[in-house]
């Protein structure tokens, strides 16, 4: 119903009233308070920020999220997609139920997801028990974390993928089957290339959530110096020593990272955008 | 987010092309098996353990004093954040769907900052301004006024962490929706508060209505950043999930598992009312 062309102008009421409450609001609750970050770590001088963000312990902390972040971001997008394409193409009882619990992850506090993998991957655990048997650790170590941290960043590829896949026009598919296509190289070549953006948001949004997540993670890290300490538990720990300003430079690096993850994400969605239209 | 109805969702039956019958089974095997271990035996341990000690335990865990100061700490929490964010989120998205200006994108990078932030640097960062330690933290002590290790500073952490909720959820849906009937109102000679009674707040009801769910949901369940700025005050400073943690390290597990059972009863209600205000979506918008 664009009849005109161009820039539409601006008619309705209330633009200074909004615009001024939402500047205001975004400033004292979230601009304001970040900034804090900064500004507790600019007085500290390069050296000893190097100096604190480079302890091997906080190291340590930081390679720590950050792989096991990577991982349950890798084993979600297999996961995500597979949960996708089942609750999309296929009919069968139960769906819609499977469908809502996919968002549970959301709705539950982190705390309690937390509390339930401890108990579930302790050696007298329900799931840890069978594990014992074959020696393999799940709590007090990394593969607990990425446990915890797959259970956080599933819905995110799910219902990323989801949406893209619902309007993706069968006819392409049935073309590369009138071709000679089978159905696995019609996924391969037609499916995954079409899906792929939408995957790579979906597990980035993940594996950015997994690197700043804390309450599910706590509870089954064990949290042993320098084995499975997170970040943000070594901010927790600077703090509990108040130590402000080494909590704010290990914040920053963190805050760092998953800025530029968001950054990153925005440009792919440009080329997503640009691909697609 | 809450699908949008698009008109293929209408009721056009599509002839699928479909995999193998053992592909499928295969496949929904698999998710199946996913759910089981990742959704079905956490939520299955969490009643298991809660009634380990029998139904009177049970009852006795979530009625004790410290478990109902937690529940009125909690709830008191949720109704100051919850109306001051979804405030904000309708003024927010008013702002950035019904106007055009410099910079918009800006501003909704800026609104979903909260999410990228760790919910520990959340905590953290209200510490660094308004803790006992610093400038300004201090003068506020003299003045009688204690935020960080009480209430105030549990909500406004919580405040922070649950900001971008009912925004996020309100713009793609005003997006989507134009500005034409707003403009039509106008044009009739309808003034501005006039207009957003009764033109946009129908329209948007049901996202508004879930962006405040959601926005409750994690309020309730908010656990790092609060843990930061509460203190751990038994009967004082203590969330729901707060004293989930602390009855879980004194292992004190069925006690913990229980009031975790109130949690995920909320969580599992919240996925619940999902679904319904999709259908009730879908429905509307085929009336229209």
């Amino acid at each position: 119903m664009e009849l005109f062309q161009g820039k539409r102008r601006n008619i309705l009421p209330g633009f200074g009233l909004s615009m001024g409450y939402t500047v205001f609001y975004l400033s004292a609750i979230v601009i304001v308070p970040l900034s804090m970050i900064f500004f507790n770590t600019i007085p500290m001088g390069w050296e000893p920020f190097l100096h604190t963000v480079t302890a091997p312990r906080v190291l340590a902390s930081y390679r720590l999220s950050f792989s096991t972040a990577l991982f349950a971001a890798i084993f979600d997008a297999i996961v995500g997609l597979l949960t996708a394409w089942v609750l999309v193409r296929y009919r069968f009882a139960g769906r819609q139920f499977l469908d809502a619990l996919v968002d549970l992850p959301f709705a539950l506090p982190t705390a309690v997801a937390g509390i339930c993998f401890a108990t579930l991957y302790s050696p007298v655990g329900w799931l840890g028990e069978t594990f014992a048997k074959w020696n393999i650790e799940i709590i007090n170590s990394p593969t607990g974390i990425v446990v915890a941290l797959i259970f956080i960043g599933f819905p995110f590829v799910v219902r990323t993928i989801q949406p893209v896949l619902e309007e993706v026009e069968q006819e392409i598919e049935e073309a590369a089957q009138c071709l000679g296509a089978t159905r696995w190289q019609t996924f391969r070549k037609i499916l995954l290339p079409h899906l792929f953006p939408a995957l790579l948001t979906g597990s980035t949004l993940a594996f950015a959530r997994g690197i700043g997540e804390y309450g599910s993670v706590i509870f089954i890290a064990g949290n042993l110096p320098m084995k499975t300490e997170i970040a943000p538990l070594m901010i927790m720990s600077k703090l509990d020593q108040f130590d402000y300003a080494g909590a704010s430079a290990v914040a920053l690096v963190l805050l760092l990272i998953s800025f530029s993850m968001l950054l990153l994400l925005n440009a792919v969605q440009e080329w997503q955008q640009k691909e697609y239209r | 987010m809450l699908k949008q109805p698009t008109p293929e969702s209408a009721p056009i039956i599509k002839k699928r092309i479909s995999d193998p019958l053992p592909v499928q089974m295969a496949l929904i095997g698999l998710t199946l098996l996913f759910f089981i271990t990742f959704i079905f035996l956490p939520l299955g341990l969490v009643f298991a353990q809660a009634f380990s000690k029998g139904w009177e335990y049970y009852l006795e865990s979530i009625r004790e004093p410290y478990a109902l100061e937690a529940v009125k700490l909690t709830l008191t929490t949720v109704a100051i954040v919850v109306p001051l964010n979804a405030l904000f989120g309708v003024t927010a998205a008013w702002a950035i769907t019904k106007f055009n200006f410099r910079g918009k994108a800006a501003l909704k990078t800026l609104l979903d900052l909260p999410f990228a932030v760790s919910p520990v640097i959340a905590g953290l960062i209200f510490v660094l301004l308004v803790g006992s330690r610093t400038p300004f933290g201090s003068w506020l002590g003299e003045q009688g006024i204690k935020i960080i290790f009480s209430t105030p500073g549990i909500v406004i952490a919580t405040l922070f962490v649950t900001f971008p909720f009912v925004a996020r959820e309100l713009i793609p849906l005003m997006e989507a929706q134009g500005r034409d009937e707003e403009e039509a109102a106008l044009t009739l000679g309808a003034r501005g508060w006039q207009i957003f009674g009764k033109i946009t707040l129908p329209n948007i009801r049901w996202g508004l209505l879930y962006g405040m769910i959601l926005c409750s949901a994690r309020s309730i369940g908010e656990f790092g950043a609060v843990s930061v700025v509460s203190g751990h005050i038994r009967g004082q400073t203590n969330t729901i999930p707060l004293h989930v943690e602390i009855l879980y390290s004194e292992y004190n597990f069925a006690a913990s598992f229980s009031v975790a059972s109130i949690l995920v009863f909320l969580a599992l209600l919240t996925v619940g009312v999902k679904v319904t205000l999709e259908k009730q979506f879908q429905k509307n918008s085929f009336h229209h």
